[in-house]
């Protein structure tokens, strides 16, 4: 098969997969469009591309002005952040202990890490929320992060990673007297990278995206994070507007898809790397 | 799991633990303590009073509650709206997961097999995967209008019939579903990608030795085969994601009209968190549950008894 020739077939190959990616791509570029248009352009002209009446500014400031953006964005990176901070302090001395150290109990946690991949935040919540309701910590950071401090997926995907670095490394490190949070911070990790650039990935697009448990937990706008945010943005705008919607829906996707756009190869490495083991 | 087999073994003999073993089963336990500690109080408690509220009464706001027995799971089977719900569950199921992974995996062979554009394609596809989908799936509402909205204005353009996507009960379920799978598909393909990348080169060279001519005899002994473990992981992970959804459903129908959009965590989230019936409601949490175990449980059973090449 000659690659650079053009065959037959790779044309129609090729054909597909423009006409795929024009449909996957459509929704965005409408959201661009349309975030552009003027009421009256929605309503007669939903196939041209290009707003007829230029109304960028005034759907953008709709936009910002009904809900605050900048609330909504700061709490998601809040969230986000504190979860990743917290799932990676707790779980790497915890794999690096199964992996690494010998010790009676680490067969039983095996077991309990296995059981706990099983559980998603849908099943949890009804006791968890009972449970904050009671000591009144409803509608804060706290419980928009608490639960998902213990990432069980975490534990899991940097035990596979640490089993593959040679224990001699870990050996030498203890005859230079090292103590094992030692060996962690400066053995460990700094060979860990990859693992947790890609769990990074994994635990800030789940959390970003996540809308269960911030609507069950948050029921005011200065806790709201992004998709929360944007449902109470809708409830707001009770009409047709779709180009103050289309604004709203722009300003809040970009992050993640900007973040995405820039560092793509560790997206798509993180996801297989996250996704096989997992 | 062969090492902690292993490590586990010379505790067997246990009466000569030197002082180094000793401290270094402390260290281990300190180290996951508070891991062990979180998985306990997020997880296994939780999951633990989850069962336990699911035979009781317990509404929030009312203090106290009473044992039922399994009264609720009784009431679960001929409450319309829940078997409504886990109907319409599994038709999501049954249309989002296999689209989406056939798609996903023809997708990444064309990908592989072309020369230019790979990384475009890649990320055209991956991008619903990144983005925020209450987002998206407002712009999706936008999409589906049924006057305003581009898709019937292109089929009125083909002078074909405009349905009523989202607003109607006949379709709404796969409305909900088109959104599903342009959804999902980005995150199938690049996980195919990564194991078409991993097939060795040598393999297909072999299997044309062996007289394999076309295209399809080579994906029938080399590809499929070799991706077995890819597909089966792809599989259960779309299944267990479909069965999931709720964003969609909750941005954009509130599970109408008229329960034709009912599905499982949104029906649980109505009653528990909306109704705050939480006994009832913990016992469709079980059932939830009870799906996903059973879900894994057949990935195990699968990948048991599947041969592997590598």
């Amino acid at each position: 098969m000659n690659a650079s020739a053009f065959t037959l077939g790779r044309a129609v190959r090729l054909s597909i997969l423009i006409f795929g990616a024009v449909i996957f791509l459509a929704p965005y570029v409408f959201m661009i469009s349309t975030a552009g248009k003027a009421q009256s352009d929605i309503f007669s002209s939903s196939l041209s591309l290009i707003p007829q009446h230029w109304s960028y500014v005034a759907n953008f400031t709709k936009a910002l002005t009904r809900v605050s953006m900048t609330t909504l964005l700061w709490n998601g990176v809040v969230v986000c952040a504190l979860i990743f901070v917290f799932q990676v302090m707790i779980a790497i001395p915890c794999a690096y202990a199964m992996a690494k150290l010998k010790f009676r109990a680490a067969r039983l946690m095996m077991v309990l890490v296995m059981l706990g991949l099983l559980v998603p935040i849908h099943a949890t919540a009804l006791p968890l929320y009972v449970a904050f309701d009671r000591m009144a910590v409803l509608n804060s950071y706290f419980a928009l992060v608490a639960p998902f401090t213990i990432s069980v997926f975490g534990i899991f995907l940097f035990l596979q990673f640490f089993r593959a670095i040679p224990d001699d490394l870990i050996h030498a490190a203890r005859l230079d007297g090292m103590s094992e949070l030692g060996i962690i911070g400066r053995v460990i990790v700094p060979n860990a990278w990859p693992a947790i650039t890609a769990f990074a990935i994994f635990s800030v697009v789940a959390h970003w995206n996540d809308l269960y448990w911030p609507l069950i937990v948050v029921s005011n706008q200065s806790y709201a994070t992004p998709p929360l945010g944007l449902l109470y943005f809708r409830a707001a705008e009770a009409g047709d507007d779709y180009g103050a919607l289309m604004a709203a829906t722009l300003i809040i996707t970009t992050p993640l898809v900007a973040a995405f756009l820039l560092a793509q190869k560790r997206f798509v490495e993180g996801i297989t790397m996250t996704g096989l083991k997992g | 799991m062969a090492e902690a087999t292993a490590a586990a073994l010379p505790l067997a003999g246990k009466p000569a633990r030197s002082a180094a073993e000793r401290q270094e089963a402390r260290a281990g336990l300190i180290l996951s303590l508070p891991a062990m500690v979180l998985l306990f109080v997020f997880i296994l408690l939780p999951v633990a009073v989850v069962i336990l509220f699911g035979f009781t009464d317990y509404e929030l706001g009312y203090t106290g509650f009473r044992f039922v027995g399994f009264d609720n799971y009784t009431e679960l089977f001929t409450d319309r709206t829940f078997r409504r719900s886990l109907w319409n569950t599994t038709v999501y199921a049954a249309i989002v997961a296999p689209i989406s992974i056939f798609m996903a995996l023809g997708l990444a062979m064309l990908i592989e097999s072309e020369t230019i554009g790979r990384s475009f394609f890649r990320t055209a596809y991956f991008l619903p995967v990144a983005s925020l989908l209450v987002a998206m799936a407002t712009v999706w509402q936008y999409l589906f209008h049924p006057t305003i909205g581009p898709i019937n204005a292109l089929l009125a353009l083909g002078g074909l019939p405009r349905p009523n996507w989202l607003g109607a009960s006949t379709s709404v379920l796969y409305s909900l579903s088109i959104i599903g799978i342009w959804q999902s598909v980005g995150f199938n393909l690049v996980l195919f990608l990564a194991g078409l990348t991993a097939i060795p080169r040598e393999l297909y060279a072999a299997a044309h030795v062996d007289g394999a001519r076309s295209a399809f005899d080579r994906f029938r002994l080399v590809t499929w085969p070799m991706l077995g473990p890819t597909t089966l992981f792809v599989t259960t992970i779309s299944i267990i994601n479909a069965v999931k959804v709720f964003e969609t459903v909750k941005t954009l129908t509130e599970g109408g009209p008229n329960k034709a959009s009912e599905v499982l965590l949104f029906t649980i989230y109505q009653e528990g968190f909306v109704y705050l019936k939480v006994g009832y409601a913990s016992a469709m949490t079980v059932v939830f549950l009870a799906i996903l175990v059973v879900l894994m449980f057949l990935q195990y059973r699968v990948q048991d008894k599947q041969v592997h090449y590598s």
